[in-house]
């Protein structure tokens, strides 16, 4: 809402503003933030001059100017070349003179021009701001003012002034009025407050324009159109002006002057806060009905679109020998056909009030938004329209020549007034300021309301402009801002005693640090991936990771679906870092992914505000939000050690992904199985799966698939892992604690096993675990070797065994002993063979 | 070696002694020093002879020329000791020197990783607050309608809920969406937890903004409630000015300005007094805040006439932006390692 300060002067004394930066900062203390602060855009010297004389000179280019001498009210004229022509001799027009800059820093000085020297510039309202108009000069008879030569034209035309542009919060529409932020200027300002609302209406007459409110589809059982004000002027003169004063005002509302009937329904609107509508009453039908639109109708509205209308729209309509037309979409804009006209004389006002939420989705299905439609969103005072219109009239009849007829139409009843009881300690015990009971009385009455004290509450009318006082909580935020938000003291609360971070939200931070003490660097991407990237990425059809949760609306048609799993879209971040020159990246990202459990959403449910589901209706709503695990991913591309001084450096392998998974569980205590696994989008070959204590699957590591690499357009051999964090979260730490540490010394034996190629590694390390007993302290492959040594399709695999006892020193033969029978499991098991 | 200083002696034994204190003395290594050695108190060294000779001495010289020569042995042997240490101790001065690496050489075997100063800062948040006795709360991103909105007192009509502002989930009968605030966790936590209640929520929120300079359509939020008895806008404004303190420095502060928001009433907007400002101390809007709306007690099925509380968010990203003068979102945004590489761990 822009607030032009010189207008805000009629209703309150604005004198008491000494700078307007500093209002800007009071205003926004009682809630109307500042959005812009418009001040003058020119610096003088802009003068009125009169046209002393004036010689018409043609010239080679085709062009006709004016050499004009013009008395700037010093004591020689000056001479000025003007290359308009909508003036006379003995014109006042205006000048700006060397030194003064104009809007888009137009600077002006003295020139050469056409053969003169051009001592200033005599100017048109655009190049002042002052609108569009650049077809000729100013002449300020033609505005309607006047002065003396030398007069400072900055004051005169209202250049000097300042508009601060505020945020009205949604709630608030009476805000978007002058009257509405008058009101609240003499509320910070402790000054008396003449509503300029309160004006003389007229009754409504047996002989009004013929109205009828129809509703057959009112939305929450709210009826569109409540109350319908009609008056009519007749005999305004058509070619009567717009005043300079009122066209100012609009424009420094952010409103272009049209005509006088327009512009007076846009300034009664800006003064008032309510929407108003002018018909040419000469082309209006026999009666206005207000009704929904019916499926399939059409209308043109002023800005020439047609709209294809919704039943939920409400219509302004008329008809003209029985059959209805669509003169107005109801309170957003009127229809094309009725427009005022140039040649309109007999002018009819209405002021209707409209349901806000019927104009509110009126206005974005058709993503109409209005002056108007703002204002009915927001909620108009429903007492206004017979005011308002008669406000409008009045202005007709003043500035147009017409008369008020007596016929005055007002159908529909001004609602009750509601009445609120506040409890007297209400604002302070929600607040925290102590206000005193009068003091409540008063702040409410400063915003408008009416507040008696009647025992242990004070009964409060809510004024009419105040649809959104609905309950005693909003009282109590009208008296903490009137009172000021300033007033309220801070005092730290005394939380119960928390328990501290969550196991899950320790485990999340010990992780991220690990992942970044081994070289990986934390990246966050935007969760939404696509059909196309699982093709990509290899994923099989039947997968789960292709059962995505899919947006109705998303940033990208080629994005829209939700990521099921961090590796669709961290591989990303590989890319843009490789793209950007680097050549070795390690990143990894933790955050939820999105997994539903069936193909289609289930239904939920919605409810009204303030309603508590009962524990079915929560079950369903809850039941409806898909699992969303917290999983983490990482991504090697390049070296895993990087080259430099020291050496070649090592390229990342799988290996390298595997033990990273291994270490993360190590960290939690937790132990992991691995084992060999075909998994999108790793190498078939080289890809490891771990197994939780409970048989769930952990996660995934090792080098991704070269067809999945080559689709990414990343670099062969990049490794990765991704795990699910609360997989590992529902085990138990298994560490454990048996008594004290061993002091005996350890024994070590070496034993290498001969076995079939395909046997894994750990495979043959459990079964040497579980035959060795309960003295094995270490187990470790050294050495795994094939080659000439062994027989075709095996493989020698070298462990060491550490024994160490609870209670002795183990000697050789016990150490022998134990690891002849964790052999023999391992034979038994794999048919394996000590190498000798 | 035949001749040797007569044990008896005094002047040449003392002589003898002299000779293996000069040629020590010269002994410029421990090599030097050793074949000094052999040539002065091994076997046939002059003074060894003469201590041999001493038994074939009359028995009344016996004593007094063993005295002599013992004495003498006893003092070459510990002016050897010590020559022995000084030269020890040099050649362990000269490999040290000899040892000498170029420290300023580069040591990065392994690639730095760091942290997302986002996160980082969230974590910053939560422990915060849990120093003052709250907890962090969580909640999905993929949301229920319910709680994203209705439960938090938006009713069905409010602009919020169009298209444009917010992600939906297909199809619409799932009342689904991407939550749009953290404020879900409100709800969440209420009905979890129940009341007293102090927890704080950072997390991911979403809204259909393209990204630029200073949006995108993913961004994180931290959001706060407290639901106790007789807790008012004052210890709102005391638990913001604190948290201010902690995140903008001692000399931060809050300001509140009222505002709308369906989930509070009364609502604030938040203003944090930021000493390090480009262009001089001011006050930068950093969220939105307010007491809680009876509705969204009620929904969750607390009593608003026993209970009351305050809630407050802000905007990590915008957080991080002011704190650390970042101008462009895209650099938060895109994953590049040289931007959280500034930060380390330690955001």
């Amino acid at each position: 809402m822009r607030v032009p300060l010189e207008w805000l002067g009629d209703y309150v004394d604005t004198s008491v503003v000494d700078d307007p930066h500093t209002l800007a900062a009071e205003l926004a203390g009682i809630g109307l933030e500042e959005e812009d602060f418009l001040g003058p855009t020119i610096t003088g010297p802009l003068v009125v001059a009169r046209v002393a004389e004036m010689a018409k000179e043609e010239h080679s280019n085709g062009k006709t100017i004016s050499w004009c001498q013009v008395d700037t009210g010093e004591s020689e004229p000056r001479g000025i070349v003007c290359g308009a022509h909508n003036f006379a001799v003995d014109d006042l027009v205006v000048a700006a003179l060397p030194g003064a800059v104009l809007p888009g820093e137009f600077a002006i000085s003295a020139r050469t021009t056409y053969g003169h020297v051009s001592d200033g510039m005599i100017c048109s309202a655009k190049e002042l701001g002052l609108g569009e108009d650049h077809t000729g000069i100013i002449v300020l008879g033609e505005w309607g003012l006047d002065g003396t030569p030398g007069d400072d034209a900055m004051e005169l035309l209202g250049l000097d002034r300042v508009t601060l542009d505020v945020n009205v919060t949604p709630d608030r529409g009476y805000q978007l009025s002058m009257r509405g932020i008058a009101r609240e200027f003499a509320m910070l300002k402790g000054q008396q407050y003449d509503d300029p609302a309160k004006l003389e209406v007229n009754e409504p007459t047996c002989d009004g324009f013929p109205v009828v409110l129809e509703d057959s589809a009112p939305i929450h059982g709210v009826p569109g159109c409540s109350r319908f004000t009609a008056l009519t002027v007749r005999g305004v003169d058509p070619s009567a002006r717009t005043p300079f004063w009122m066209q100012r005002r609009l424009l420094e509302a952010g409103m272009r002057p049209i005509s006088l009937t327009v512009d007076i329904t846009n300034y009664v609107m800006l003064e008032l806060g309510q929407p108003l509508h002018a018909y040419d009453l000469d082309l209006l039908g026999e009666r206005i009905v207000v009704r929904r639109a019916q499926r399939g109708e059409t209308i043109t509205t002023l800005d020439e679109v047609k709209r294809t209308l919704d039943q939920e729209d409400l219509l302004i309509t008329d008809e003209v020998a029985g059959r209805s037309r669509l003169i107005g979409l109801a309170g957003v804009m009127g229809g094309a056909e009725l427009e005022v006209s140039s040649e309109t004389r007999n002018v009819l006002i209405e002021a209707a009030h409209f349901d806000q939420i019927s104009i509110a989705r009126t206005s974005r299905r058709h993503r109409l938004s209005t002056e108007a439609s703002r204002r009915f969103e927001r909620g108009v005072d429903p007492a206004l329209g017979p005011a308002a219109a008669r406000r409008a009239a009045d202005l007709l009849v003043e500035l147009g020549g017409g008369a008020l007829d007596e016929a005055t139409t007002v159908v529909g009843e001004e609602p009750p007034p509601r009445v609120i009881d506040l409890p007297v300690t209400m604002a302070a015990e929600k607040v925290g300021v102590d206000y005193s009971t009068a003091e409540v009385v008063a702040l409410l009455e400063a915003v408008g309301a009416s507040a008696a004290e009647q025992g242990e509450s004070v009964s409060v009318t809510v004024p009419t402009w105040r649809s959104d006082l609905t309950d005693p909580i909003d009282l109590v935020e009208e008296i903490a801002r009137a009172g000021g938000y300033d007033r309220i003291p801070s005092a730290v609360p005394q939380a119960p005693g928390g328990r501290g971070l969550t196991r899950a939200q320790r485990a999340r931070r010990r992780i991220s640090n690990l992942l970044t003490a081994l070289g990986c660097t934390e990246v966050l991407t935007y969760p939404f991936t696509s059909d196309k990237r699982s093709d990509a990425l290899l994923i099989p059809a039947e997968d789960p990771r292709r059962r995505n949760v899919r947006l109705a609306n998303p940033m990208a048609d080629d994005n829209p679906l939700m990521r099921t799993h961090l590796l669709a879209t961290l591989v990303d971040a590989v890319s843009r870092n490789l793209g950007r020159g680097f050549k070795d990246v390690a990143v990894f990202e933790a955050g939820l992914v999105t997994q539903p459990e069936e193909d289609r959403p289930r239904r939920g449910l919605r409810f009204d505000p303030g309603y508590h589901p009962t524990e079915d209706e929560l079950g369903t709503i809850l039941g409806a939000v898909p699992p969303q695990p917290y999983h983490f991913a990482g991504v090697i591309s390049g070296h895993a050690e990087l080259p430099g001084v020291w050496g070649e450096g090592r390229p990342a392998d799988t290996a390298d992904a595997i033990d990273i998974v291994h270490r993360i569980a190590e960290a939690n205590g937790i132990a992991v199985d691995v084992r060999a696994a075909r998994h999108a989008p790793f190498h078939p070959g080289r890809c490891a799966e771990f197994v939780l204590g409970d048989g769930s699957v952990l996660g995934h590591a090792g080098e991704l698939h070269p067809k999945a690499l080559e689709n990414l357009g990343l670099p062969g051999r990049t490794v990765a892992f991704e795990i699910d964090l609360d997989a590992l979260l529902r085990q138990e730490d298994q560490r454990e604690w048996a008594g004290a540490l061993s002091t005996f010394p350890v024994s070590r034996q070496d034993v290498a096993l001969v076995v079939d190629e395909h046997v894994p590694a750990a495979a043959l390390a459990a079964a040497l675990r579980e035959g060795a007993g309960a003295e094995l302290e270490a187990l470790e492959v050294f050495d795994v070797y094939t080659g000439d040594q062994v027989p075709e399709g095996k493989k020698s695999v070298a462990f060491r065994l550490t024994f160490r006892a609870a209670d002795r020193t183990l000697t050789a033969d016990e150490a022998s002993a134990r690891r002849e029978s964790a052999t023999a499991v391992a034979a038994e098991r794999f048919g394996a063979a000590v190498r000798s | 070696m035949t001749a040797h200083p007569d044990p008896r002696d005094e002047s040449s034994v003392a002589a003898a002694v002299d000779a293996a204190l000069a040629a020590f003395e010269t002994a410029a290594t421990l090599d030097e020093l050793k074949t000094a050695r052999i040539d002065h108190t091994g076997d046939r060294s002059p003074l060894a002879l003469a201590n041999r000779a001493i038994g074939s001495l009359d028995k009344s010289e016996k004593a007094g020329a063993g005295k002599l020569v013992g004495q003498a042995r006893g003092r070459i042997k510990k002016a050897h000791d010590t020559r022995q240490a000084a030269l020890e101790e040099q050649r362990e001065a000269e490999v040290l020197v000899a040892e000498a690496v170029d420290v300023t050489l580069p040591t990065g075997r392994r690639p730095i990783g760091a942290r997302h100063p986002l996160q980082l800062l969230q974590e910053q948040v939560a422990d915060h607050f849990i120093g003052h006795g709250w907890e962090v709360a969580e909640g999905p991103e993929v949301e229920a309608e319910w709680l994203n909105f209705d439960s938090l007192n938006f009713g069905p009509d409010h602009p919020a809920r169009q298209m444009q502002d917010t992600f939906f989930v297909d199809p619409a009968e799932a009342s689904l969406l991407l939550r749009t605030h953290t404020s879900p966790v409100q709800s969440r936590s209420l009905l979890e937890r129940g009341v007293p209640l102090y927890v704080v929520c950072p997390g991911k929120t979403f809204r259909t903004d393209e990204l630029d300079a200073t949006h995108t359509p993913v961004f994180h939020q931290v959001e706060g409630i407290a639901i106790d008895r007789g807790l008012t806008m004052a210890h709102l404004k005391g638990t913001l000015d604190e948290f201010a303190r902690a995140m903008f420095g001692p000399e931060s502060r809050t300001r509140l300005r009222p505002s709308f928001f369906p989930f509070t009433e009364p609502s604030a907007e938040m203003d944090f007094w930021f000493p390090n400002k480009v262009g001089g101390a001011g006050w930068i809007e950093w969220g939105g805040c307010g007491m809680v709306h009876p509705n969204v007690l009620r929904a969750a099925g607390i009593d608003p006439d026993v209970y009351q509380g305050f809630a407050f968010g802000m905007g990590i990203e915008r957080t991080l932006m002011l704190r650390e003068g970042i101008n462009d979102m895209h650099d938060m945004v895109e994953g590049d390692l040289r931007f959280s590489a500034r930060f380390g761990v330690n955001a």
